[in-house]
């Protein structure tokens, strides 16, 4: 169990102020000049070496990231900040805005810095008012005491920080159908390459970084990057705040070391599952797009990338969404294909047509009202889908119904099998 | 992508002309320049929400060409965007404009029964208003509050923790005109565990929420 000293975001339940004063005594902006004229080349070796892998889902390495921007393009460089929270499970975003937007403000100045960047956009889901009013005042807070604008906080660089509020759009999460969005257009994912840090933002060198990942920035660079690599396991390193909803006891958010124990995590921080842990069914242990576990890996799984890869599911936004034996799984299921659907860009056809044809066919499975065979049907389809297109939402929306029939195939077969037995008892 | 109506359609509820208040123009310019010259479509979608918060909660299409016009934009343009993105409501909304997600985690815990309790309390059923305007329902997908399921959001804040209880008392209070409290409707600190804090017990105590 992560001790208290090695968590980083120590007002993440808002029991103290947002407020710049409170954040200094947190610990924020402390050194921030010192710490930049160390150079850019030694942010991104730090960020290398502190082993962080992007907290928005994909895992990908930040500081390696960082190194593919160009160093004099001769365009203006952006940092785009993805604060569009949405992946269903997820809700650790917009605690670190509302309740520690400090952290991701000075995170953003080093990452700016270290890319060259003078202009930030924080692109927040345009329901999180709160919380884009909170990192607003922040915002202002920081121009009136010099540590935004000209000159930011004593450093010698110039950074401007705006925020865009979206309207209401799941696929805006994806990196280039955010860019797309932000430039006023309907947030369509873009073909790469060219990558973001080739051609991003208004065809310029741009940046896209979860909030989680640059919040934890201030405190990597100032404990040291064997400080953070120090936590977890070699290659999945540091820490991690998990979101862990559904059937437990204390549903909340922690900030927990990669790689600890599922059963763990649930018992320690969540109060454990509702009628204890033999009543556990299954767990998306990362986000709706994960593929669920049953209760047999969960027993001994670790929360992080490559064991839950290694459990054919994934680390995703560390989002928990417990089920236990009282759930449908199909109908849970069910109802993720309808999202997919329903947040699908329209753009690809394999996912415009495959996520409704999916849904319509989960709804059967759910009543029973399908032909055993239509399972594998079913699976076909989702390996045309997976893959096939422009961005990873059609992989999105396989992913879950493969969990549920790798996993709990008998499951389904029993549902049509009863439905088909009242039905000719009926008859 | 948002199911919605043809915006060339033209209700009996559409006005004929639109232009921004003073100080909402003094916003709109102020929002515009957030973005680089020549890259001022980038304030399209703040500005139609400006537009749709000036127009009651909904988006009349002479709203969005007046926009697209402000933006030196194809008004076709415009109309992707309105219709693209979900929170853009393309016809008259209640007062009151309850959102409740649905979606897996929201479901697990119950989000049927808030539903249920919307729609008997309200008397109306999904993506219906009451006919005195003053409530629209409708289901969204997820609003990223799960650890607080099952939730809704009413025009601009999140209700959490919802119980079918404490729903009906909610719509109650604001079909009265009383003060309601926004957030988690049982009391609770953010997305902390409701038995109290695992973890950073030093700030637990100084904070005085942990004895």
């Amino acid at each position: 169990m992560l001790s208290d000293s090695d968590r980083i975001f120590t007002n993440l339940y808002g029991w103290e102020p947002f407020g710049l004063a409170a954040a200094r005594k947190r610990g924020d902006w402390d050194g921030t000049a010192a710490i930049i004229a160390k150079g850019r080349d030694w942010i991104i070796e730090e960020m290398k070496q502190s082993g962080m892998r992007g907290r928005g889902g994909a895992g990908f390495p930040t500081g390696m990231k960082w190194s593919f921007m160009p160093k004099d393009s001769g365009k203006p460089h952006y940092l785009v900040v993805n604060a569009d929270e949405g992946e269903p499970g997820t809700c650790k975003d917009r605690d670190m805005m509302r309740y520690d937007p400090h952290k991701l403000l000075e995170g953003c100045l080093y990452a700016c810095f270290a890319m060259g960047s003078h202009a930030c956009y924080i692109y927040i889901r345009g329901e999180f008012k709160e919380e884009a009013r909170n990192l607003q005042t922040a915002i202002d807070e920081c121009y009136d005491a010099g540590l935004l604008g000209k000159n930011a906080a004593g450093s010698g660089w110039d950074l401007d920080i705006y925020i865009h509020l979206g309207m209401g759009a799941y696929i805006c999460g994806e990196e280039t159908a955010l860019i797309e969005s932000l430039e006023g257009k309907k947030g369509q994912p873009r073909n790469k390459p060219p990558f973001p840090a080739m051609a991003g933002l208004y065809s310029c060198p741009t940046t896209v970084n979860n909030v989680e990942t640059i919040a934890a920035v201030p405190t990597i660079l100032r404990r040291g990057a064997s400080w953070f690599s120090g936590i977890g396991r070699p290659k999945n390193v540091g820490t991690k705040v998990f979101c862990i909803s559904g059937h437990v006891n204390q549903p909340c958010n922690v900030e927990e070391e990669m790689g600890i124990p599922l059963k763990e995590l649930i018992e320690k921080h969540a109060g454990g599952v509702r009628g204890g842990w033999d009543n556990l069914l299954a767990v998306i242990p990362g986000g709706s797009s994960t593929p669920m576990i049953p209760r047999d890996v969960c027993d001994t799984v670790l929360m992080d990338f490559d064991a839950l890869k290694d459990a054919r599911s994934g680390l995703g936004t560390a989002a928990v969404i417990v089920m236990d034996k009282s759930t449908d799984l199909i109908k849970a299921i069910a109802r993720l294909s309808k999202f997919y659907m329903h947040e699908s860009c329209g753009q690809c056809t394999p996912c415009r047509e495959g996520t409704g044809w999916m849904w319509r066919v989960m709804e059967r499975l759910a009543r029973g009202n399908a032909r055993v065979d239509e399972i594998d049907m079913l699976i076909d389809v989702s390996k045309e889908i997976e893959g096939h297109t422009i961005c990873a939402h059609g992989d999105a929306a396989a992913w879950p119904i493969q969990g549920l029939v790798r996993h709990f195939r008998p499951m389904i077969e029993q549902r049509i099998a009863d439905y088909n037995g009242h039905r000719m008892a009926a008859e | 992508m948002s199911a919605s109506v043809g915006i060339a359609e033209t209700g009996p509820e559409q006005p004929k002309e639109f232009a921004f208040t003073a100080a909402n123009l003094k916003k709109a310019k102020a929002i515009i320049a957030k973005y680089p010259d020549g890259r001022q479509q980038s304030a399209v979608m703040p500005l139609l929400d400006l537009a749709q918060r000036q127009s009651g909660n909904w988006l009349p299409r002479v709203a969005m060409d007046y926009v697209a016009d402000m933006l030196a934009m194809p008004r076709i343009k415009a109309y992707e965007v309105a219709t693209f993105y979900s929170m853009y409501n393309l016809k008259p909304v209640g007062k009151h404009f309850v959102q409740v997600c649905t979606t897996t985690p929201c479901w697990l815990v119950g989000s049927a029964g808030i539903i249920d309790a919307c729609k008997k309390q309200l008397g109306i059923g999904l993506g219906e208003t009451t006919p005195d305007g003053e409530f629209t329902l409708i289901e969204v997908e997820c609003l990223g509050a799960c650890v607080n399921a099952p939730m809704a959001q009413i025009n601009d804040d999140y209700y959490e923790d919802l119980t079918p209880e404490n729903t009906v008392a909610l719509l109650q209070a604001l079909a009265d005109g009383k003060p309601v409290k926004t957030g988690s409707q049982t009391g609770r600190r953010g997305s902390q565990a409701k038995s109290g804090p695992t973890s950073l017990h030093a700030q637990a105590k100084a904070a005085g929420v942990e004895g």
